[in-house]
């Protein structure tokens, strides 16, 4: 993943920054697998390295493959960006320790969520009884987010093409 | 990429299998991994492979814009719907206890119709951005 996630950073060939961005895609799922979020993984593979991959190509076949080379420094950004992850794994330090059964988010309502989900909402799948039942109105909010990224992609897409030179 | 006869062929296998994998995903999400967002995108990845390799004028008389469009805003209908005949039962907005008798029967009936929706409106949502893209450097929209 390091490997891929350098690649897409040096290249300058978008093409194979879209293909490489699909393995790394891939890789997370496999991953995600591991961590037992299958759920997740399968949502990583599917969107991730197949429908935006897709997109991505198709996005790439209207306006061209090459990156144009940068007009600014790199060491501003990459200063920024070192000092962002740094404070960040600096936050990964006060976190309780992975997979710790007595973090404190364990201990809110994911109790009731194990021991009576199955119980009151007849689901086996938790991950399932949390998103559509407990989580409903969340699921609601993400289904319309959804809609309006649709609805969104077709106010700006669908017009006439104007003439060349006059912009998008 | 329709003179291509090895990818017509696995084309043709394989979309009647990921169709059903995308069913499977979507009822079967209550016992094993998957739901309708997964269900809603992997039948959409099946109709995009179907545009890659039939071209998609073919996959825009399959499933034409309106139905898309249609999609789109049905599956948020329909989960609002679900909400609102709880309300209509007696119960909370997005109550499913009330949807049936013993209630852990209404959660579940209320948790199909829920993730229905939410596969309908991404199934919708994906195939229609992909229209979008993939058709916009071709011809002017017509509409």
């Amino acid at each position: 993943m390091a490997f891929a996630v350098v690649a897409i950073a040096v290249q300058r060939n978008l093409f194979a920054v879209v293909i490489l961005s699909g393995i790394y895609s891939f890789l997370m799922a496999t991953v995600l697998v591991a961590l037992d979020a299958v759920d997740v993984a399968m949502t990583e593979a599917s969107v991730g390295a197949g429908i935006s991959t897709v997109l991505l190509l198709g996005a790439l076949y209207l306006c061209g493959g090459e990156e144009a080379k940068p007009m600014w420094r790199v060491g501003l950004p990459l200063l920024l960006a070192v000092v962002t992850g740094g404070v960040l794994v600096y936050g990964t330090l006060g976190l309780p320790a992975f997979s710790d059964p007595e973090a404190p988010i364990h201990q809110h309502v994911a109790k009731r969520y194990i021991e009576e989900g199955e119980r009151e909402t007849g689901v086996p799948n938790i991950v399932t009884a949390v998103l559509a039942s407990y989580r409903g109105y969340d699921t609601l909010g993400e289904t319309m987010v959804v809609f309006t990224a649709g609805v969104g992609v077709i106010a700006l897409l669908r017009r006439r093409r104007r003439p060349r030179g006059e912009g998008k | 990429m329709r003179h291509y006869l090895v990818l017509r062929v696995i084309a043709k296998l394989l979309i009647p299998f990921m169709m059903v994998f995308a069913l499977y995903v979507q009822f079967h999400g209550d016992y094993g991994p998957g739901g309708g967002f997964q269900a809603g995108v992997i039948a959409a990845a099946s109709v995009v492979l179907y545009a890659i390799i039939f071209g998609l004028p073919t996959t825009r008389k399959v499933i034409p814009d309106w139905l898309v469009e249609t999609m789109l805003a049905a599956g948020v209908l329909l989960y609002a719907t679900v909400g609102l005949v709880g309300i209509l039962l007696g119960g909370n907005y997005l109550d499913y206890f009330v949807l049936g008798t013993p209630p852990a029967h209404g959660q579940e009936r209320g948790i199909f119709w829920v993730e229905m929706g939410v596969g309908i409106t991404v199934f919708g949502v994906m195939l229609k951005i992909f229209y979008m893209f993939a058709g916009r450097g071709r011809e002017a929209d017509t509409e």
